[in-house]
């Protein structure tokens, strides 16, 4: 058994999980901004007005009646998304890349017929994915192509950028490279590859997977280091007007970089996870403290970015 | 990061925890009620025997019995006398039993038992006013005697105490002078010394004691002389001078002129037998619960039934601490915030291995089937319905199999609540498909372990003594529980989950 002090943490700022939920998620989050982040939907339209970019919604799904429209609408597409609106870590998401004749092919590479689609909507509306097994509805969305300088990186799935903003200011980033392990999931504890990213540049720092440092991608090959995220100020900034749009103070926003659309919101949490911390190597106390004792905080999202990519990335 | 608004919350928490156990500790003072379960008291039971023949009349026979004994506290009061009709009644100042019957022949034994507990803190009541002499006319050559007597005990005292020392000292045989040989003969001395303290302004009456000693028959109660200070009655050894009631002797009667009267019957006596009995401190303060104005703050006075159900509820508290421990600064995952306490409190019932294997089976058993139910695709209600009458069909064949097989044991299975069950293996099943069987592992036995860490504390009879006897002292547990919604440190488990930090250290 392996142990580390809490000295050491404390020295490392490290932020653990009772003072994450009683210093930030009750102290900086309100209860009533909830919905609108644990319900995709909702955050979809109040992040619009904020020129947040999202991807394209092509149906909403609310009663069992509206899934044989599904049908219609799906002859016409290629590819797609099934979402939960109230899922979360990524429970409940079908991922459609193309079409196989009559049936539907899965980012696995599976072939399924539109009747498995459709009991997979009723599931959704019956709450099966949702957080408290609530009754639910399912939104389809235009699925993400992600930008092949990332898409490389992973296998399956869409790389995604976490972003730990507090107060509007980015203070923590890392890319989430999907496994085998994690089943094509982004989600660190299913065994997804976390990557370290520094602030200021957008460049990979160091790698984790089920949180032990990893230097090669296990299933790609492709060495971790010298990764470069494109348009990084740009996702930065995005990023800092969630805060405006939803009001939470400390929530992690999930990025993609679609090929043709640029950087996209994929969804926001509210609870982000502490393992951010083990893929940079850095403890997130510090940052959240320089925010936390700045005396005029920025007004806009780009000063906000600005801060956070000068002052952040030495801390 | 502390700030100011915290600190009526800290204030708040130290109050309920301090207001909970001070409560239990007046609790424990005032009514008695023991911090512990074994806790003996002593108490002495007393029985008097009244024999007397009846003569074929309507007989009435009265006997004095304490009222407030000095001393000792009445814990209980029974007659034996069959065919008797029977009472208590209170008659100024005295209390009396009193049996009464039409026909009565031959010899009669009529028994009164009273239990007594010492309680160094019991006095009497002062009397609402204060009692008066009564002056006797004395022939002479006595009214002579006493007037000297009198007089040579009063210019050596300065007090009624002092005053009846003296008097006694001067009766006894070998400070006797003519005037007190006169006066005293073998049978009237008591009864002289209280006429004459009543002569001379001091109230004075007789009171008889029974000296208290384990297995004894046939006792007889020895007089004693009681005199009135101003202030409350005084007792003093007729004999020796000697104020005060030693610790062993319980006045049976004071104040009431006769000890027993029957009319309607002859050759009346009465003696007692004493044995010395120890009860459950507990079972002591529950029966004196009643009568005292904190009674109502325990569960003694409800209904048997409800007591045992909230003998149940009080121990959940402690499951709660428990799982809030176990969370918030161990660390472990559990399946369901209080799975763990609902099924620890299944445990308490079922007594932890036959309730482990219990639970254990139905699990598994549930586990295969909802295999079935998923690849059935249902509705999420229907699914979790379906799993509930599933799990009620498992527990029932355990129950049968069990006890066709001769295992008793096998019925506790149906202590379990279903729908918690039903849930549990809903979620474990789901987390099984989801992130694999390690997490239901991981889950299910910290979850067990959760649950096994609570039963333990809940069925620790301390445990269960100090909950339901001392429910004050849920507000510390509450405070406790408070405490640690406020603890922001660093989890045992995150010292282990973090440790690839080191390398950064």
């Amino acid at each position: 058994m392996d142990w580390i002090s809490p000295r050491a943490l404390n020295r490392l700022g490290m932020l653990n999980m009772n003072r994450r939920n009683v210093d930030y998620i009750a102290r900086y989050n309100e209860r009533s901004s909830y919905p609108l982040v644990d319900n995709k939907l909702k955050t979809k339209l109040a992040v619009a007005e904020y020129d947040v970019k999202t991807p394209k919604l092509l149906q909403v799904v609310k009663q069992q009646h509206e899934i044989s429209r599904f049908r219609e609408i799906a002859e016409g597409l290629a590819g797609f998304a099934i979402k939960p609106a109230k899922g979360s870590g990524g429970k409940g998401i079908t991922v459609i890349t193309g079409r196989d004749g009559d049936s539907f092919v899965k980012a696995s590479g599976a072939r399924v017929g539109a009747s498995v689609l459709e009991r997979h909507l009723t599931n959704i509306l019956a709450g099966l994915y949702s957080l408290a097994g609530t009754p639910d509805v399912a939104i389809v969305e235009d699925l993400v192509e992600s930008a092949p300088s990332l898409a490389r990186y992973s296998h399956q799935g869409v790389p995604d950028i976490r972003i730990i903003v507090f107060q509007g200011y980015p203070v923590m980033a890392m890319l989430r490279l999907a496994t085998t392990d994690s089943d094509g999931k982004a989600n660190l504890h299913q065994g997804a590859v976390g990557v370290g990213l520094d602030l200021c540049t957008g460049k990979s720092l160091n790698a984790v997977q089920f949180n032990r440092p990893i230097k090669l991608h296990p299933d790609t090959g492709l060495p971790l280091e010298n990764i470069q995220i494109e348009a990084w100020d740009e996702m930065l900034e995005m990023a800092s007007r969630c805060f405006e749009a939803t009001g939470l103070g400390y929530m992690g926003v999930d990025l993609v970089v679609d090929a043709q659309h640029g950087p996209q919101l994929l969804e926001l949490n509210a609870r982000p996870g502490l393992a951010i911390q083990m893929a940079n190597g850095r403890g997130l106390l510090p940052r959240l403290r320089a925010v936390e004792r700045l005396k005029r905080p920025h007004f806009t999202p780009r000063e906000r970015a600005n801060y956070a990519m000068k002052n952040f990335a030495s801390l | 990061m502390t700030s100011p608004s915290r600190l009526p919350f800290y204030i708040a928490v130290f109050l309920l925890i301090t207001a909970g156990i001070s409560l239990a500790i007046w609790r424990n003072v005032e009514l008695g009620i023991p911090w512990l379960t074994g806790e003996q008291h002593p108490v002495w039971m007393v029985e008097a025997r009244v024999d007397f023949n009846g003569s074929n009349q309507p007989i009435v026979a009265s006997l004095n019995v304490p009222e407030h004994p000095p001393g000792f506290r009445i814990l209980t009061e029974q007659a034996a006398s069959p065919g008797y009709g029977f009472s208590i009644i209170d008659k100024a100042g005295s209390r009396r039993a009193e049996w009464t019957k039409r026909e009565v022949a031959g010899p009669q034994t009529l028994y009164f038992k009273a239990q007594f507990i010492p309680d160094p803190g019991a006095e009497q009541t002062p009397p609402a006013q204060p009692p008066r002499t009564r002056r006797l006319f004395w022939e002479e050559p006595q009214a002579t005697a006493v007037r000297e007597i009198l007089a040579q005990a009063e210019a050596r005292s300065s007090t009624p105490e002092s005053m009846t020392r003296e008097l006694i000292r001067l009766m006894q045989p070998d400070t006797r002078v003519q005037n007190t040989t006169l006066l005293v003969s073998e049978d009237n001395y008591l009864q002289l010394l209280v006429d004459m303290l009543n002569h001379s302004g001091i109230p004075a009456r007789t009171a008889d004691g029974l000296k208290l000693e384990d297995a004894r028959r046939r006792q007889q109660l020895t007089p004693f002389l009681q005199i009135y200070n101003g202030e409350k009655w005084l007792t003093l050894n007729p004999k020796t001078a000697a104020q005060g009631i030693p610790e062993d002797l319980l006045l049976w009667r004071q104040g009431s002129e006769s000890l027993l009267d029957v009319v309607g019957g002859d050759n009346s006596e009465v003696s007692f037998s004493i044995l010395r009995q120890t009860i459950p401190a507990l079972q002591l303060s529950a029966m004196q619960s009643d009568g005292n104005g904190l009674g109502f703050l325990s569960f003694y006075e409800l209904p048997i039934e409800e007591q045992s159900m909230f003998r149940m509820l009080l121990l959940l508290p402690l499951g709660a601490l428990v799982v809030a421990f176990m969370r918030i600064v161990i660390g472990i995952r559990t399946s369901g915030t209080f799975m763990p306490v609902l099924i620890a409190v299944a445990f308490v019932q079922t007594t932890l291995v036959p309730g482990l294997v219990a639970f254990l089976s139905v699990v598994a058993i549930g586990l295969a089937m909802r295999g079935y139910l998923s690849s059935l695709n249902l509705l999420l209600v229907s699914r979790i319905s379906a799993l509930i009458i599933l799990v009620i069909f498992i527990t029932a064949g355990l129950s049968i199999f069990g006890y066709q097989m001769g295992f008793n044991t096998g019925m506790t299975v149906t202590f379990f609540p279903m729908v918690i069950i039903a849930w549990t293996i809903e979620r474990m099943s789901i987390l099984w498909e989801e992130e694999g069987g390690q997490e239901v592992l991981v889950q299910g036995s910290g979850s067990l372990f959760v649950a096994i860490c609570a039963y333990l504390l809940m069925s620790a009879p301390l445990a269960g003594h100090l909950t339901f006897n001392f429910p004050e002292l849920h507000f510390s547990i509450l405070g406790l529980i408070l405490l640690m919604g406020q603890y922001t440190g660093y989890k045992l488990s995150e010292l282990r989950r973090f440790t690839p930090m080191k390398v950064y250290d």
